[in-house]
């Protein structure tokens, strides 16, 4: 398929992103960057320094509310996405309002508890509807451990195991192809199977 | 009891004919506190984890969730 035609595939699909940190930001610009025509991207929090070593931010967005400074790069690196920000604590009710349009789900929280929230919100409302998680994506190295393993309509992307911690924080490289690996599977839903 | 666990066939060390989550998860000594967890395909909610059973031959998913984003 020539990526002409792989763009006007994507171009009247929705994504939907929960969270805006490591994994929904580096999913959302790779998602933008090859078609998808449509994400809205929800997150309740502000950029600070530290997000810096893998989230898709810039210093001089700093303080910013990382939903609205997603909305900002990606405009930046395609005018022609449709990008709808929120600024907000996704709960299971706002989850069903916002993100009711979407083909595919993105779960791309930071805490496991929110995790689990958004999979038992989509899975027990929309049984039908895609589910894309991260989980296991703390250190370096380690590439052959990172895998997708699906159970229906939910497909969990990670290593499984490494928890972030003080001790064991989330790097650029691994957090990177994590998200990468999410948006792949994005893709392989949205276009089916290429490989 | 047979049955298959995240894909895979496994025997559990039990003589009930159905167990619940909670027994499962004591049985498997799964100490992961966030989960997603099926049966048959079908999402069991946490506040079903004490009532919601399965028996031989079905389908179990334990699904953890860690944290990391």
């Amino acid at each position: 398929m020539e990526f002409g035609q792989i763009k006007s595939g994507l171009k009247n699909k929705c994504v939907c992103i929960g969270g805006c940190g490591g994994l929904g930001s580096n999913i959302a610009v790779a998602l933008a960057r090859t078609g998808v025509g449509k994400l809205i991207v929800a997150d309740f929090d502000r950029i600070d320094q530290g997000n810096l070593n893998r989230q898709y931010f810039f210093t001089d967005q700093i303080g910013a509310y990382k939903a609205a400074a997603l909305k900002e790069n990606i405009n930046r690196i395609d005018p022609f996405v449709e990008v709808e920000a929120h600024v907000i604590l996704l709960t299971p009710k706002n989850i069903i309002e916002l993100f009711n349009t979407g083909d595919v789900i993105v779960e791309a929280f930071d805490k496991a508890e929110m995790k689990e929230m958004i999979a038992e919100t989509v899975l027990s409302e929309w049984p039908a509807k895609p589910l894309v998680c991260g989980v296991g994506l703390a250190g370096w190295g380690g590439n052959d451990l990172i895998k997708v393993e699906r159970h229906d309509n939910l497909y969990i992307v990670g290593d499984n195991v490494s928890e972030t911690s003080d001790e064991d924080p989330p790097l650029a490289p691994r957090v990177g192809v994590v998200a990468n690996m999410m948006a792949n599977v994005v893709l392989e839903i949205l276009l089916g199977k290429d490989k | 009891m047979k049955i298959t666990l995240n894909h895979r066939d496994d025997v559990l060390d039990t003589s009930k004919e159905s167990i619940t989550i909670n027994e499962l998860l004591k049985l498997k000594k799964f100490s992961f506190t966030r989960l997603v967890v099926k049966i048959n395909g079908t999402l069991i909610k946490r506040e079903n984890f004490d009532s919601a059973s399965f028996k031989e031959n079905d389908n179990v998913e334990i699904i953890h969730m860690i944290s990391g984003g």
